[in-house]
């Protein structure tokens, strides 16, 4: 079956599938839609929203550069100075409706470059790792709606943290069981190499898999971005609907591009923007009253690794989308490349907070408290004015 | 993890760690273990709400008697309620369990002493022989054991005894003159019990013996069968036929029994329990089972010798295998089976109330659902019956699936530390802090070779 006869299939019958939706609120907080896309393991930001204009990016990334000597990619420039990585052109469009917005060099308060640590922080809204055991969006929605458990939708196998806490929130996962990633099965088969019995049956039953990764193996649409892109099919239907949630958190595993990350970042990025397209489609008119951000634990280094990837920074990348949204630009504030305006000589240091974005979201489209936000949503924050100019008054 | 024996005692004896084991061992694993060595009288509280065989089986029987759609209806609803149901109650003991060497105990045993359902029409009552008939005897008496399964209707109607008529029985005699048969005996429950529950194949009997032994248990029957039609005292439990039992005196292993109605077959029973060759051939399952696949021979000496010199108490000789150094060696050198590895995930993530796919779900997929067996040998215990390519690939889809359900809301570090400890290699910590996902690096650690092993 061709991908997207795969992909299409997935969403019949999603409204049954989530059989409160079709109740109806006693009455609504907000007719605003909210879509976070959490892409987890580090999205390089700098790959998919290239400074090409600038000759200290070239000579940090003389091979994965775009616009490089030795390049065929290039990318679709935006503003004279930022490009556009091709396999997002297909969000073009909406960048030219200004219905799309990036902000780089953003990030939370997290500085220490952990995965683990740093998506806690990411969704727990705390301003130390660890820091509260439930979701900075599960609060918001508690402070929203009071305990109705329509607002607030997961999609996938498990809650994420930034949806777990006090408030109920809705689920749905693909009940199709997807085969494990090609990812993490090369992580599998690194930990079986000492194994002699373990690493036999492997190497059997995958053919040939090894580290320095094969190609052939790679040729279907890896489990991580079907599944995503199945998901952001169901959110922007059941979004969609009246009676349906009102925030969905969607999950995107695979970013964490140590090695080959040319060839990587060009299909997840493309898959992203399938996605965003796709939550488009289905949210029709509500698409004026929606905005999606996808946000990552951290950036990457500015300079690449002899891997051709890079490895885990600070400050990374925000993308805004939806009809809400302010678009058309690249917001915030940008540090620049030379080696003094870097942090700790090899990241892009983060000048635009994530917190501060978040904030804005939560009261400008959501309609939440600014005090309550303050004290209860991210509490030790106070020093993160809510962002300007990020949606449309 | 404390230390290696903290690592043995948890897994080895073990069904995996919980989080938080480690302390519940101490500093004193052997201890730990040997404390759980106890005759335990009453059901866990997950097996309490269940019927006995007594009553499943009785009300089976009457269907089958009704007609055949009260007898599809009856071993549906049996099948739901009480098979499907009964499995998940003992994954749950094991999961929750705070005794996981007595629950090993229970799986080598009902293993040992496998029934399958096969037979669709006992399927229902399998779990219920394995809470009657094996669950009270595991540190208590083989003899007793033994005896309490061969006696049971399920055992007597998987391993085809219940119609097994003596040719010189009075229902032998008759079948013969009506219907020209020149064989009413069925040897094969006969045949597994000295073959696969006491001597052993090598251990020392021949077709003969086969023989005087199917003669000597013929008319260890069951309520139901037989040319009564009614349903007038029907029971589900243990009937003596005397119009099935083959008459006269029975020679077993040159030792001669007089006849004695089912005392016959309980004193041959009960000697062939306290064989030297089913001392050693239980000796060596044991030590194959928790020390190494090939067993070394000093441990199954030793539990041979312990079986023979304490009349068969289970309880002695599962303190004599704990007891022993070479149990405790060669840490991770076994492989978990498809089971012990699903209880070993659920267990790792505290998954007390596990549903269907957390249990039956993979189990299916593996090919291990219990009391599904191929033969009355019952499942493997090598690890080659385990790690195969196909199945190696389903236990690392199923448990990556799995991990993204769950958060232990710990650091790659503290997992390793707590599920695998020091027998970690250095390749999976380092993987697994390099995981970009949380449930990721947990599937990582789930999947590696040293949490499948024990």
């Amino acid at each position: 079956m061709d991908r997207r006869g795969f992909i299409t299939s997935a969403s019949a019958g999603l409204l049954t599938s989530l059989v409160s939706a079709r109740v109806s609120f006693a009455s609504v907080p907000t007719d605003n839609r909210l879509v976070f896309i959490l892409l987890r393991g580090g999205l390089d930001g700098l790959h998919a929203l290239p400074p090409h204009a600038d000759p200290d990016y070239h000579a940090l990334r003389p091979r994965l550069g775009f616009g490089a000597m030795n390049s065929d990619l290039s990318a679709t420039d935006l503003d004279g100075y930022f490009g556009l990585h091709p396999a997002l052109a297909p969000l073009l469009p909406l960048y030219r409706d200004k219905d799309l917005a990036f902000l780089p060099a953003a990030t939370t308060s997290y500085r220490a470059r952990s995965h683990f640590d740093g998506q806690n922080m990411l969704e727990s809204g705390s301003n130390r790792p660890f820091g509260s055991d439930d979701g900075w969006l599960n609060r918001a929605i508690a402070l929203l709606n009071a305990g109705d458990r329509r607002m607030g939708l997961a999609l996938g196998p498990a809650v994420p943290l930034i949806l777990q806490g006090d408030a109920r929130i809705q689920t749905w996962a693909d009940t199709r069981l997807p085969e494990v990633d090609e990812d993490f099965l090369m992580r599998v088969s690194m930990v079986y190499q000492s194994d002699r019995l373990f690493a036999e049956a492997l190497h059997e039953a995958t053919g040939v898999l090894r580290p320095d990764v094969d190609k052939s193996m790679m040729q279907d649409v890896p489990a991580a971005e079907r599944d995503f892109l199945v998901s952001t099919e169901a959110a922007g239907e059941l979004l969609g609907s009246n009676t349906g949630p009102r925030i969905a958190v969607i999950e995107m595993q695979g970013w964490d591009t140590h090695f080959d990350q040319e060839r990587r970042l060009n299909n997840l990025l493309g898959s992203l923007a399938k996605g965003v397209l796709n939550l488009r489609d289905k949210l029709r008119a509500d698409w004026d009253r929606t905005a999606i951000v996808v946000v990552s634990e951290f950036g990457r280094t500015v300079a690449e690794n002899s891997s051709r990837g890079t490895d885990h920074g600070t400050g990374g990348l925000a993308i805004l989308a939806g009809g809400a949204i302010n678009g058309g630009r690249v917001a915030g504030d940008w540090p620049g490349l030379k080696p003094g305006q870097l942090f700790e000589d090899r990241d892009l240091r983060a000048l635009n907070s994530y917190e501060s974005l978040f904030k804005t979201l939560l009261i400008e489209h959501l309609g939440l408290d600014g005090g309550q936000v303050e004290d209860h949503v991210f509490p030790g924050s106070r020093n993160l004015t809510p962002m300007g100019g990020v949606l449309l008054s | 993890m404390k230390s290696l024996d903290t690592y043995v005692a948890l897994n080895r004896f073990g069904l995996g760690p919980r989080i938080g084991d480690d302390a519940e061992v101490g500093d004193d694993p052997r201890g730990w273990v040997l404390a759980q060595i106890r005759r335990e009288r009453i059901l866990p509280p997950q097996m309490q709400r269940f019927r006995t065989s007594d009553s499943i089986l009785k009300d089976i029987h009457i269907a089958r008697r009704t007609d055949s759609k009260a007898l599809q209806k009856e071993t549906r609803a049996g099948y739901r309620k009480e098979f499907g149901q009964g499995i998940l109650a003992r994954a749950h003991v094991a999961i929750a369990s705070e005794a996981p060497f007595h629950e090993r105990m229970v799986n080598f045993w009902s293993n040992h002493f496998t029934v399958s359902n096969s037979k669709r029409i006992i399927g229902p009552a399998i779990p219920a022989y394995e809470r009657e008939a094996i669950r009270p005897h595991v540190f208590g008496s083989f003899p007793a054991m033994l005896r309490a399964v061969i006696r049971h209707p399920v055992m007597l109607a998987y391993l085809d005894n219940v119609v097994s008529i003596g040719e010189n029985s009075r229902a032998g005699q008759r079948r013969m003159k009506r219907t020209g048969a020149k064989k009413t005996l069925n040897e094969n429950l006969g045949r597994e019990i000295l073959e696969l529950h006491t001597l052993g194949v090598l251990g020392g009997y021949d077709q003969n013996d086969v023989m005087e032994l199917a003669r000597a248990i013929s008319g260890w029957s069951i309520s139901g069968v037989g040319p009564d039609r009614g349903t007038d005292g029907i029971h589900g439990g243990f009937q003596f036929r005397p119009i099935f039992h083959e008459p006269g005196p029975k020679t077993v292993l040159g030792k001669t029994y007089r006849e004695d109605g089912q005392n016959q077959g309980l004193d041959i029973l009960d000697d062939l329990a306290l064989h030297p060759s089913t001392a050693r051939f239980l000796a060596t399952k044991l030590a194959r089972h928790f020390v190494a696949d090939d067993p070394p021979d000093a441990v199954v000496s030793k539990l041979a010798d312990v079986y023979l010199d304490s009349g068969g108490d289970l309880g002695e000789v599962s303190k004599a295998l704990v007891m022993l150094d070479a149990a405790w060696a060669n840490p991770g050198g076994k492989v978990r089976s498809h089971y012990d590895f699903i209880i070993a995930v659920n267990r790792a993530v505290g998954n007390t109330k596990a549903n269907r796919q957390a249990i039956v779900l993979p189990l299916q997929e593996l090919g291990q659902m219990p009391f599904t067996a191929p033969s009355p040998a019952g499942w493997g215990d090598m690890a080659l019956d385990w790690v195969a390519p196909e199945a190696i690939m389903r236990r690392i889809e199923w448990t990556r699936r799995f991990a993204a359900t769950q958060s232990l809301g710990m650091s790659p570090d503290q997992m390793v530390d707590a599920l695998i400890g020091p027998v970690a290699s250095d390749a999976t910590r380092i993987w697994a802090n390099r995981a970009p996902s949380a449930d990721s690096a947990l599937a990582l650690i789930l999947t590696s070779p040293e949490f499948q092993r024990r």
